[in-house]
C-alpha cells in the first residue's frame, strides 16, 4: 500500500524577469494515510509553494508528486481541477467563502461541480454543516457569522466531498484564541475519529502542537521532520 | 450537467438581482436597440401594407399602355405626347392576346366643371365602359354608362367624391343633376366610391368619367379621331402579367409596322412593375433599420462585455475559490456566459415589450398603421441571445484562464 503523498526531489523554480527564484529545491516527503502533519517555516521558506503543489493548484518544475497513487506532476489544468474536487479539501486563512451566499450553498459548492442533483447537494452539505456544529445556521450569510463560524463553514465545504486529504493553510491565522481552539478541536476530531489526513500550515507553535508530526521547511528543503511529543489532551471549552 | 446549467442560471439571476441598478443600466443598450427595431419594423410593415393597399386600388392585374414620345429632329417630347395608340389597337389587342380578359381606353383633359354657381377645375376622362371594370371602380349611387350611351355619345357623367365635395352641398344628391363641361351640359348618372390616394400620392377621387365617344365628339376637340391617351388591359392571373405585356408589345409593334431596329412607340407598365418600385423603397428602409439595429445591439453588447469584465475583476477571489474546489475551465466559462446571456435576454424581452407598446402607441396617438409580426419578435429574441453569447465570450474566457493561486491571493 503506497503512501498518500509522495514527493520525490520536487523543484519549483520561478522566473521573475532575469532572476531565477528557487522556491523548492529538491524536496522529498512522504505522508501516510491518516496522518496529522504540521508544516512550519518562516515566510519565504517555500512552505506556501509546497502547499500549492500538494493541493494540486500548482505543479513542480522538476520532480514527481504522487497523490493517492496518481502522478500529478504532468496533468492538465482540468485534470488537476478534477483531482482537487475528488481528493482534496481546502481550508484557508481568510475563509474564502463566497460572499452573499448562504452557509449551505457555500458548503454545496464542490458537489455543484461534481454535477450532483440539487437535492443530493443540499442533503450532503447540510450533513457536513452538522459535523462542524452549524446546524440551524444553514441559511446564514457569511456576514451574519462570526470568524470561527465562517471557518467552520469552510471546513464543512472541505469535508463535503469526503476528501482523502484536508489542507489547512493557517486556518487560525485570522481568529481569536478561543475560536482557534474550536477550529483545531474540530480538525483534531476529524483526524482522530474519521481518519482524515490533515496537513496544516502554521507558524504558531501551540497550533502546530495539535499535529502528530511536524515538518519544518527552510530554503525550499525539509529542515526537520519529527513526531511531536503528542497532542494536547482535549480540554473543556474555553480551556 | 443539466442540474449544473439550471443552478448556474439561478446563480446568475441572483447576482443580477443583487446589482439591480447596474444590471438595469447594462441592459439599457439592448432594451433600446430591440425596442427601436421592433417599433420601427412594425411601423415599416404597416406603411408597406398601406402602400400595397393603395396599389391594389389601381384595379386587379392591370396593364397600362402609354403612347410613346414625339421626336422632332432628335428632340423628344414628354411621355404620352405622341398619338400612336388608337381605339382599334385596343380592340385588336383583345382579340389577339388571349391572356387579356378585357381591354379599355381613356383620354383625359383638365377643364372647368360648373354646377349652379360653383365651379371646379378637375380631370375629365373619356373612357370605354370596360375601363371602369378594369380599374375596379364601384358606385355609391347611380351606375355606369350603357352601350346606348356610348353609341349615341350621350352627355352623361360619373363623378368622384372630390368633385361631389366641391360642387354639391352636403347631403345634396348629385345623381340626376346637370353639370357643365366646357359649357356642354352633362347629366350625372353615377357617383363613384372613394379610392383615396394613389401609390404616387395623387387624389384618385378628383375625377369625372364620360363616355369616350362623347368626349371625342363633343368636349375635347380632338384632332385625331380614335387616338387614345392610354390603354388598359387586365388578366385573370397576376402571373400572366409579364407574358401578356410581352404579347401586347409584339402585337403593337406589328400593328405599328415598326422595324426591328426601331424603338417601341409606346410604354407598357404592369401593376407588378409599379409594386416593385414600392418594394425597392421598403427594402432600402429595411436595410436602414438593420443598420440601426446592428449599431444599437453592438453598443448594448459592448456594455455587457464591459460590466462582465468589471465583474470578473471584482470576483477574482470567488473564481479562485471555485477553481480550488474543482471548477473546470468550462464551468467558469459557462457561469459568465450564462450571466451575459441572462443580461442580454432579459434586456431583449424588456425591449420587445417596450417596442410592441411603442408600436401600439404610435397607432393610437399618431394613427399610423403598424403590424407587429411574430418573426420580428423571434428575431429580436434570437439576436439578443447571440449578442450575449458573443460579448460574454471574452470575459468568460478571461475568467476561466485565471491562475487559481493568484486568484485566491487577490485583494
Amino acid at each position: 500500500m503506497s503512501a498518500l503523498i509522495q514527493c520525490e526531489d520536487v523543484w519549483k523554480i520561478y522566473r521573475v524577469g532575469d532572476m531565477e527564484v528557487q522556491a523548492l529545491r529538491g524536496l522529498s516527503l512522504t505522508i501516510e494515510q491518516g496522518e496529522f502533519v504540521a508544516i512550519m517555516g518562516s515566510s519565504g521558506s517555500g512552505k506556501s509553494t509546497l502547499m500549492n503543489i500538494l493541493g494540486c493548484l500548482d505543479q513542480p518544475t522538476k520532480g514527481r508528486y504522487r497523490l493517492n497513487g496518481i502522478e500529478a506532476s504532468n496533468l492538465k489544468p482540468d485534470q488537476l481541477a478534477g483531482i482537487r474536487n475528488q481528493q482534496i479539501g481546502f481550508v484557508f486563512q481568510s475563509f474564502n467563502l463566497i460572499p452573499r451566499t448562504s452557509a449551505l450553498e457555500n458548503a454545496q459548492l464542490p458537489l455543484f461541480y461534481r454535477g450532483l442533483s440539487l437535492k443530493e447537494q443540499r442533503t450532503q452539505a447540510a450533513a457536513a454543516l452538522r459535523r462542524v456544529g452549524l446546524q440551524g445556521r444553514e441559511h446564514h450569510y457569511p456576514t451574519q457569522l462570526s470568524g470561527g463560524q465562517q471557518q467552520r463553514v469552510a471546513i464543512a465545504r472541505a469535508l463535503v466531498t469526503s476528501p482523502s486529504l484536508l489542507l489547512a493553510d493557517e486556518p487560525t491565522g485570522n481568529l481569536d484564541t478561543q475560536s482557534s481552539q474550536e477550529i483545531m478541536r474540530i480538525l483534531d476530531q476529524l483526524n482522530r475519529d474519521e481518519g482524515i489526513t490533515i496537513i496544516l500550515v502554521t507558524h504558531e507553535v501551540d497550533i502546530a502542537a495539535y499535529a502528530a508530526r511536524e515538518i519544518v521547511i527552510k530554503d525550499g528543503q525539509v529542515l526537520s521532520d519529527h513526531l511531536t511529543k503528542g497532542r494536547p489532551t482535549p480540554s473543556p471549552v474555553g480551556g | 450537467m443539466s442540474a449544473f446549467v439550471w443552478l448556474t442560471i439561478l446563480t446568475a439571476l441572483r447576482i443580477l438581482a443583487r446589482n439591480r441598478m447596474r444590471a438595469g443600466l447594462t441592459m439599457l443598450g439592448i432594451v433600446i436597440g430591440v425596442a427601436a427595431v421592433i417599433a420601427m419594423v412594425s411601423i415599416g410593415e404597416g406603411a408597406k401594407q398601406a402602400v400595397q393597399a393603395q396599389i391594389a386600388t389601381m384595379g386587379t392585374n392591370v396593364i397600362i399602355i402609354f403612347p410613346g414620345v414625339t421626336s422632332a429632329s432628335g428632340v423628344r417630347g414628354s411621355q404620352g405626347s405622341a398619338v400612336t395608340l388608337t381605339v382599334s389597337d385596343a380592340v385588336d389587342l383583345k382579340k389577339r392576346v388571349p391572356l387579356l380578359s378585357d381591354t379599355g381606353w381613356a383620354k383625359r383633359d383638365v377643364m372647368q366643371i360648373v354646377y349652379g354657381n360653383r365651379n371646379w377645375n378637375g380631370t375629365v376622362n373619356g373612357v370605354s365602359p370596360s375601363y371602369l371594370t378594369i380599374r375596379d371602380w364601384s358606385f355609391t349611387s347611380g351606375g355606369s354608362f350603357t352601350q346606348t350611351d356610348v353609341e349615341s355619345a350621350a352627355r352623361v357623367a360619373l363623378i368622384g367624391q372630390t368633385i361631389v365635395g366641391n360642387l354639391f352641398e352636403p347631403g345634396e344628391e348629385p345623381v340626376g343633376a346637370v353639370i357643365r363641361l366646357k359649357n356642354v351640359p352633362f347629366r350625372v348618372i353615377g357617383v363613384l366610391a372613394p379610392k383615396g390616394q394613389s401609390a404616387q400620392g395623387t387624389d384618385q377621387d378628383d375625377v369625372i368619367f364620360i363616355p369616350f365617344s362623347t368626349a371625342e365628339r363633343k368636349v375635347f376637340g380632338t384632332s385625331f379621331i380614335g387616338s387614345v391617351g392610354a390603354m388598359f388591359g387586365s388578366t385573370d392571373q397576376v402571373e400572366d402579367l409579364p407574358m401578356a405585356a410581352e404579347q401586347i408589345r409584339e402585337v403593337l409593334r406589328a400593328r405599328h409596322r415598326l422595324q426591328a431596329e426601331q424603338e417601341d412607340d409606346f410604354t407598357i407598365r404592369t401593376q407588378v412593375d409599379i409594386g416593385k418600385v414600392q418594394e425597392g423603397t421598403s427594402e432600402t428602409l429595411t436595410m436602414m433599420l438593420f443598420a440601426i439595429a446592428s449599431v444599437s445591439l453592438l453598443v448594448g453588447g459592448i456594455g455587457i462585455m464591459n460590466i462582465l469584465l468589471v465583474s470578473v475583476t471584482e470576483r477574482t477571489r470567488e473564481i479562485g475559490v471555485r477553481m480550488a474546489v474543482g471548477a473546470k475551465r468550462r464551468h467558469i466559462v459557462m457561469q459568465f456566459l450564462i450571466e451575459a446571456m441572462t443580461l442580454s435576454l432579459v434586456g431583449g424581452v424588456l425591449g420587445i415589450i417596450l417596442g410592441v407598446t411603442g408600436a401600439k402607441l404610435t397607432t393610437l396617438i399618431a394613427g399610423w398603421p403598424t403590424i407587429i409580426s411574430g418573426n420580428v419578435i423571434l428575431l429580436a429574441f434570437f439576436f439578443s441571445l447571440v449578442v450575449g453569447l458573443f460579448f460574454g465570450l471574452y470575459p468568460a474566457n478571461k475568467a476561466s484562464r485565471l491562475n487559481p493561486i493568484e486568484a485566491l491571493r487577490y485583494e
